[in-house]
């Protein structure tokens, strides 16, 4: 349905542009119909620059995203606003998300006017508290109200109802749930997952492990741009091979699990390196190959893919090498 | 609903912004009326004696020409403000038009639009209307409206460029986007209203440049030609031996309204923008 | 000894009136308890710990008291705080990325920092150098200026300089939230050091991932609205809770292991009450599903079993039975 081919994009930064920033690096992969994906990483990652540029917010600088087979690059006017009544996205800030000086519900005037000019305000209203509903909302609690006066979690649940006005087939989450409270943040990801029951297909963007695992089939795991790791969540989740998987899944606080004591944390002198693996620098494991050339990304088993050195082979599955001592 | 009636309250509460405004409202009520309150045309040879101080004829004295300052007074403070609002409105256009465009596309449009700013910044706008001068016999006050504010916009541009840039990273932009929003509604219905207090003050500042700027044109001598205002009044009255002579009544108005107009405009915006910036308010 | 807290009450004062921000607060920390401060966001958790430190206005002192080691702090003074700043009571605050001056050498910031409370640079130097090599940050970093440090390198910084006079009490103002996860680790291990050592004898964590809290906190400290629910060891709070908000908190967290298909999860129905005008009771009353006639009356934050204190009717009533 929704596909990035070799997707990269580069800023040029410092003065005339002369220093290039690879904020994502040759990322691709397919969401199918129905299917949630996770894309997980950390903060300079490049999973929000991937969010954006599927939303046509960005310009991918190199590499093709296509929607059901054709170019999202090329759609122009009246084809471009046809995408948009078939994906759209919800953020992470509700707060930044709402224009403060208006109420909140001006939002779905707005796709009112702009994707709907031809149905009646009358019905339009039943459709809108209808939406209300499906995203349990109660509309006499929520509609006529101003940003400040609703709390986060009724915010990013308004931005659902308002992709489902849309009726679309494809939703960019981009951390939608990082900065609510943890009680009403189970709420929203629950919806996610009905709107899936659904048809509904998303990209669910974020760095928590345990909610790609609770809501996601497929992941992604990005470092500096880079995929370290793709495939079935529970390949990967079970069994992590990419050493910055591992430290991920090691480092995360759990409340099952505590933290094993011991674990080095490198820092690796890399200046300039321009070739090699981009995990090099903090990599426990690395050997003096690893700075020479970025390993490809292999499929080690059925679904499961990962790019580093130690799994070219596709042999050391069931060993990886020890992180600790 | 609260948040509207919080701005009112700091505002009934903020001295700045109530002495700032009675001042202003003061003198505009003068122009406004003034006017029709004296029988003399402002330069019109009204009394045959010349210089006379004020008394109950002439409530301000009359020129050293005869001519009545009160009525001098009154429709160089009508210049005042037509400088003010019409100078100041163009620069605060031109800024916004270009401030707005550089900020919310970016890139190289930013970059060539900053040049462009950077160059009329440094433009010596002395010299230029010196030239300018030099080649117009009649000058209109319109003619000195235009310059004002076609000089006038860069700072306005520069600072209009920096809010939008901030404002257009927002989410909610973003948002409109996603709602095929073209540019133009984006900046007119999600960025601008955003910046509505700022651009009141940008307004302000700009008004009471012009009214500056007008007043020290008008003081050297490259004023409207065909029309009187509170800078010519000065200029006129120091060419005419007004302070050896101590002609007070001729300059002092004058020189006394533009003083507590400007400073009335710039109480305005501190007091603004107190009751904009909750930060700055004071509990 | 350890710090004692007992019937803090600190208010938000707003043109719309109080708000009633902290309420009632009474607890204590043995030496060395490392306690975690847990909560949703206007739960309370900024006041209290900022009422240990510095109140600024809006926020109000109205009534209670704090003894650190035996010693009564003047938290409503703050002129008279200056004496117990930093010596008894520190604090890393949320943003300590930057809460440093950018155009001061670090170095330099220490000692103005140190003379202003009577202690001389030089003396300090080898301790902090020492201090340093602990958080593993090289000795350069103090000729250096906030700007060329990562945020990761500041905030453990800020957690040398916080630390540096040995106070008694180290409270840490959600400094995890912004790092990523491999730092958030290394920081968090790094403030258990900074007690193993006795740099501090308290440490008060407050964060709304109770997750990292499972991790070093000996006690957690569960707030809602304004008010304290409950607090108990650490091992107690995540495994068996009292309170039905921290029950119901508890098991809204997704743990890696749980997924949509096999086990879906519930949140807490509701929102928390406005603090302006808080409902009469217990707070938690209204999204509460054990609640009852008794909730309409506030109940008593007591000790139900060895450490472990709860503010609830149903406990208090089982507890009275018990006995």
């Amino acid at each position: 349905m929704l596909r990035l081919d070799k997707v990269s994009k580069i800023y040029r930064v410092g003065a005339f542009g002369g220093k290039a920033l690879l904020a994502v690096n040759k990322v691709s992969f397919e969401v199918h119909k129905g299917q949630v994906v996770s894309l997980i990483g950390e903060s300079g990652s490049g999973k929000s620059t991937i969010g954006k540029m599927i939303l046509r917010l960005l310009k991918p600088s190199e590499g093709k995203i296509t929607y059901n087979g054709e170019d999202i690059g090329g759609f122009e006017g009246e084809a471009l606003k046809n995408y948009y009544r078939q994906v759209q996205g919800v953020f992470q800030d509700p707060f930044s998300s709402y224009n403060p000086i208006f109420k909140a519900d001006r939002i779905f005037r707005v796709v009112h006017e702009e994707f709907f000019p031809q149905v009646s305000a009358a019905e339009w209203g039943e459709r809108v508290e209808k939406a209300l509903s499906s995203v349990g909302l109660n509309p006499a609690h929520v509609l006529n109200k101003y940003p400040h006066q609703l709390s986060g979690g009724q915010l990013q649940r308004f931005l659902i109802a308002r992709a489902l006005l849309l009726n679309i087939s494809f939703l960019v989450a981009d951390e939608i749930i990082s900065m609510l409270d943890a009680s009403t943040r189970i709420d929203v990801l629950n919806l996610l997952a009905d709107l899936k029951a659904y048809g509904l297909s998303i990209l669910f963007i974020t760095h928590d492990l345990s909610l790609a695992y609770y809501i996601s089939e497929q992941a992604v795991i990005l470092y500096k741009g880079n995929v370290a790791e793709q495939g079935a969540v529970e390949k990967i989740f079970n069994n992590p091979l990419h050493p910055y998987t591992r430290m991920l899944m090691e480092s995360v606080p759990r409340l099952d699990r505590k933290w094993e004591k011991g674990v080095r944390l490198v820092d690796r002198d890399v200046e300039n390196l321009r070739t090699g693996c981009p995990y090099y620098q903090r990599c426990p494991v690395a050997e003096p190959r690893c700075a020479l050339s970025q390993p490809p990304l292999v499929e080690v088993e059925q679904d499961h893919w990962v790019a580093c050195v130690h799994y070219e082979s596709g042999a050391d599955v069931l060993k990886p090498p020890a992180l600790a001592g | 609903m609260k948040k509207r009636s919080e701005v009112l309250y700091f505002t009934l509460r903020n001295k700045k912004l109530l002495i700032g405004s009675g001042i202003i409202l003061i003198f505009l009520i003068l122009a406004l009326i003034g006017p029709s309150f004296t029988q003399y045309k402002p330069l019109d040879y009204a009394s045959p004696r010349g210089a006379e101080p004020p008394s109950a004829k002439f409530w301000m004295g009359t020129t050293f020409f005869g001519q009545d300052v009160f009525s001098q007074f009154v429709n160089g403070l009508r210049a005042t403000f037509v400088v003010g609002l019409l100078g100041g409105g163009l620069g605060t256009l031109v800024g916004m038009l270009i401030g707005f465009t550089a900020g919310y596309r970016g890139g190289i449009v930013d970059e060539i639009l900053n040049a462009f700013t950077n160059i009329v910044l440094v433009i010596p706008t002395l010299a230029v209307l010196l030239i300018i001068a030099a080649y117009l016999q009649v000058r209109s006050l319109m003619m000195e409206c235009l310059f004002i504010g076609l000089t006038a916009w860069p700072w306005a541009a520069r600072a209009i460029r920096a809010q939008t840039f901030s404002l257009r990273t927002r989410d909610f932009v973003d948002l409109a986007k996603l709602s095929g929003m073209k540019p133009l509604r984006i900046i007119r219905d999600e960025i601008a209203p955003n910046m509505m207090s700022y651009l009141v003050l940008v307004f302000i500042l700009q008004f009471g440049g012009a009214i500056l700027t007008a007043a020290t044109l008008d003081f050297i001598g490259l004023g409207p030609t065909n029309t009187i205002s509170l800078g010519l009044m000065m200029q006129y009255a120091v060419l005419w031996g007004a302070l050896p002579f101590g002609m007070w009544w001729w300059f002092v108005p004058p020189g006394l309204a533009i003083t507590a107009i400007v400073g009335a405009l710039y109480s305005m915006n501190v007091g603004l923008d107190e009751i904009f910036n909750p930060k700055l308010r004071e509990i | 000894m350890g710090l004692k807290v007992e019937n803090l009450t600190v208010y938000y004062q707003t043109l719309r009136g109080d708000v009633r921000a902290l309420e009632h607060a009474s607890f204590q920390l043995a030496d060395g308890e490392i306690m975690g401060l847990a909560g949703e966001s206007g739960c309370g958790k900024p006041p209290l710990g900022h009422s240990l430190i510095v109140l600024f206005p809006p926020m109000k002192y109205i009534a209670g008291r704090v003894e650190v080691d035996g010693e009564e702090i003047p938290i409503w003074d703050a002129e008279g705080m200056n004496t117990y700043r930093f010596r008894k009571i520190s604090l890393i605050p949320q943003y300590a990325m930057n809460a440093m001056n950018p155009i001061r050498k670090i170095g330099k910031m220490i000692g103005e920092l140190l003379e202003a409370r009577g202690v001389d640079y030089k003396d300090m130097l080898p301790e902090l150098k020492r201090r340093l090599d602990l958080v593993s940050l090289p000795h350069e970093v103090l000729n250096m200026y906030p700007i060329e440090l990562s945020g990761g390198m500041k905030q453990r910084m800020v957690m040398v300089i916080s630390s540096l006079l040995n106070p008694s009490l180290l409270i840490a103002d959600e400094i995890t939230s912004a790092l990523d996860v491999a730092t958030q680790k290394a920081v968090a291990e790094m403030l258990v050091e900074f007690r193993e050592r006795q740099f501090i004898n308290n440490l008060i964590v407050i964060t709304h991932d109770i997750s990292i809290l499972y991790q070093i906190a000996d006690s957690i400290l569960i707030m809602y609205a304004g008010v304290l629910a409950e607090k108990a060891p650490t091992k107690s709070i995540i495994e068996s809770p009292r309170h039905p908000y921290t029950r119901l908190l508890i098991s809204s967290l997704p743990e890696v292991g749980v997924r949509f298909a096999e086990k879906r999860l519930m949140g807490i129905p509701g929102n928390p009450p406005l603090l302006l005008n808080p409902p009469a009771g217990c707070r938690f009353r209204e999204r509460c599903p054990l609640a009852y006639e008794r909730c309409l009356e506030e109940p008593p934050f007591i000790e139900v079993d060895k450490d472990h204190f709860v503010a609830c009717w149903k406990e208090y009533e089982n507890h009275a039975q018990a006995r």
